[in-house]
């Protein structure tokens, strides 16, 4: 009664913002550094996406404008944690709370409009869709089968010893959170440009959160990260389409699933670290600690 | 200053106000308004605003107005009442169903501040409610659903399981099945006021059931905008929409604030303001039927239009007799109306609605 293939397509969608997000987060976190701007980042790409879609009438070129105005929003947040040193957690709050905010400020012209139309790519799913699926396997070649990806883990995993091998620590992160607020961007501007088709306050509604979750979820690898944002979204549609269907499940229930799923995982994490003898365990050995080179 | 003094100095300046009148005058009344969502969400919130503005627009100096928007509902919601409370407000405007404990709470604790709570049922001293008869709204809306229908499936994403909501569904049910007797109604509960991202999900999990007509209790355009990918329609929940017009948006049911948010003030500045509870409804405007456009055929938007005009003149009740519960218990008895006590606490689907009430 509910066609399974169906539902694999709507879940390919909804997952497509925190997908983005996720893989995003990913990156900055393998290279150290601890990002709580996600949903700010998000809602930003969200309005400049759009407003770019609204005015040339191209939904890509609207992706384009939201990947470099999220990358543009997360700067003020390299330069405070990468040259200021300051706390990486705080910063990314502030992030989030200036994101929100800003976007509600310049997104009242907005309010109303609509954006063009996205044509449809292969199985009716835009091309967005596709990108974010082929995001996941170039980023995963990128961290553990480049040279660069290297130097961004090893970055992440010991930054004193990153530099005492020459590498710039501070540019291969900022190079990172840069990366981080072009994803963010493009998640977020997926579910005004794509989903929704309008531009509204807040709309983002919590995804930035969700992937931050994901990220801890996949324990730090690109697979995972698929898989999360697939239990999350699949989830959400799957709770939606059994009620359509009209069956007699708790909705309560699925919705609570994705969060047990993850304190399950952490769980497992965390027992399987007690009986390894790599202390930092599976996160980045140097996730969220500031670095000052001193030589 | 701290609190106690503070609120000691707020009552002082109402006693002097209520003792010498000619002097208050001159200070303008501050009334603060709670939003549950933000001003921009093009809905509900929105339509609360345009409320607020058009108080200001009537008194001009005489009132200051002030809002606290995106506020969630539960214990937040207190503190964000007291904030408003304390910044010298006289009248508190609390605009969703889940601030009315929060109300209630703070209400107690300023005995000399007016408070109006949106949709809900608890009342004291100087807390008032008020809500509208959306479910007036709900029939003609219904109507059109069910005489527009190809699949014979109308979807239904409603908020959360309260009367208001429940109310809604059943009246959109009822006059959907009296013009099409073989119309099904789907509902979905996306469980929030305002989450675009869900309601567009909860929008593609009807459509991919066979649904072509989507009815919305949510606050955001999303469900259109999906509606509207699939070839299905929809109508604007709570305010016009009109971006989505003249299709997938062929009507829609827009809450009329204005009308008694300019009423209340003004009797809060002439001293006659007393703590009832106000349910308007199509008949005095405080519900209204948007345009109903081309892409509905002339016959149906007749008999819609027409259905409007007997709800609004009181001539006839969208909940009449006879009228079974879901459960195949007789609800109303050939001809007999739903009280409004009734309705308030309306926990059960009608006869014909499959789907399960969550309770």
């Amino acid at each position: 009664m509910i066609d399974p293939v169906a539902l694999f397509l709507l879940l390919l969608s909804a997952s497509t913002p925190i997908l983005f997000a996720a893989l995003g987060e990913l990156v900055v976190e393998r290279a150290g550094v601890l990002n709580l701007g996600v949903e700010g980042m998000m809602i930003t790409g969200a309005l400049a996406g759009f407003a770019a879609a609204y005015h040339t009438g191209n939904p890509f070129l609207g992706f384009a404008g939201a990947a470099l105005a999220g990358a543009l929003i997360a700067l003020p947040f390299a330069v405070l944690t990468q040259f200021l040193l300051s706390n990486q957690v705080a910063s990314g709050l502030a992030l989030t709370l200036f994101g929100l905010g800003l976007a509600a400020l310049f997104g009242k012209p907005m309010e109303g409009v609509k954006a063009p139309a996205m044509s449809p790519g292969p199985l009716g799913l835009n091309w967005i869709v596709w990108l974010g699926l082929l995001m996941v396997p170039a980023i995963w070649w990128f961290l553990n089968r480049s040279r660069a990806g290297l130097i961004l883990r090893g970055v992440g995993e010991n930054h004193d010893a990153a530099h005492a091998l020459g590498y710039d620590v501070r540019r291969v992160r900022i190079a990172a959170i840069a990366f981080g607020g072009a994803m963010a961007g493009i998640g977020g501007a997926f579910i005004s440009i794509s989903t929704v088709l309008q531009w509204t306050e807040g709309m983002t509604a919590g995804a930035g959160w969700i992937a931050l979750a994901i990220v801890v979820f996949s324990n730090w690898t690109a697979p995972g990260v698929l898989a999360g944002a697939w239990l999350f979204g699949g989830v959400t549609v799957l709770q939606l389409r059994l009620q359509a269907a009209g069956v007699r499940v708790p909705v309560q229930l699925l919705s609570m699933a994705p969060y047990l799923a993850t304190i399950i995982v952490l769980v497992a994490i965390s027992a399987r670290q007690k009986f390894s003898r790599r202390a930092g365990g599976t996160a980045p050995g140097s996730l969220g600690q500031d670095f000052h080179a001193l030589r | 200053m701290n609190r106690r003094q503070l609120i000691a100095s707020v009552a002082a300046l109402t006693t002097i106000s209520l003792a010498a009148p000619t002097w208050a005058q001159d200070e303008p009344l501050k009334v603060g308004f709670i939003y549950v969502g933000p001003v921009g969400d093009g809905g509900w919130t929105y339509q609360h605003d345009q409320g607020r503005l058009a108080v200001e627009a009537e008194y001009g100096d005489r009132v200051e107005t002030t809002f606290i928007e995106s506020v969630p509902e539960g214990a937040d919601a207190e503190r964000a009442i007291t904030q408003l409370a304390l910044a010298g407000n006289k009248l508190i405007f609390t605009t969703s169903f889940g601030f009315m404990d929060p109300t209630i709470n703070v209400a107690a604790k300023f005995p000399d501040i007016k408070f109006e709570h949106a949709t809900g049922y608890k009342r004291a001293e100087n807390v008032a409610t008020y809500d509208a008869r959306f479910y007036e709204g709900r029939a003609v809306i219904g109507t059109i659903a069910g005489r527009m229908t190809k699949s014979n499936k109308i979807g239904y994403i409603g908020s959360f399981p309260i009367p208001e909501v429940i109310q809604g569904i059943n009246s959109s049910f009822i006059h959907a099945r009296k013009v099409n007797p073989d119309v099904e109604m789907k509902v979905v509960w996306a469980y929030s006021w305002f989450d675009p991202a869900k309601e567009a999900d909860a929008a593609a999990a009807l459509l991919a059931e066979g649904v072509d007509v989507i009815l919305q209790h949510t606050d955001s355009t999303a469900p259109l905008a999906k509606a509207q990918e699939a070839g299905a329609i929809g109508f604007g929940q709570a305010s016009d929409m009109a971006a989505f017009a003249p299709t997938p948006r062929v009507s829609s049911i827009v809450d009329n604030w204005a009308p008694y948010y300019i009423k209340r003030v003004g009797q809060v500045l002439d001293g006659t303001w007393t703590s009832e509870a106000t349910w308007a409804g199509i008949g005095d405007g405080e519900v209204v039927i948007g345009d109903i456009t081309d892409a509905v055929p002339a016959e149906v938007k007749a008999e819609a239009e027409a259905l409007r005009d007997r709800i609004g003149a009181g001539e006839y009740h969208p909940f009449t007799g006879p009228l079974n519960k879901a459960d195949g218990s007789v609800w109303l008895a050939e001809g007999q109306t739903a009280t409004d006590q009734d309705l308030s606490g309306m926990n059960f689907f009608v006869e014909g609605i499959s789907a399960e009430l969550p309770q």
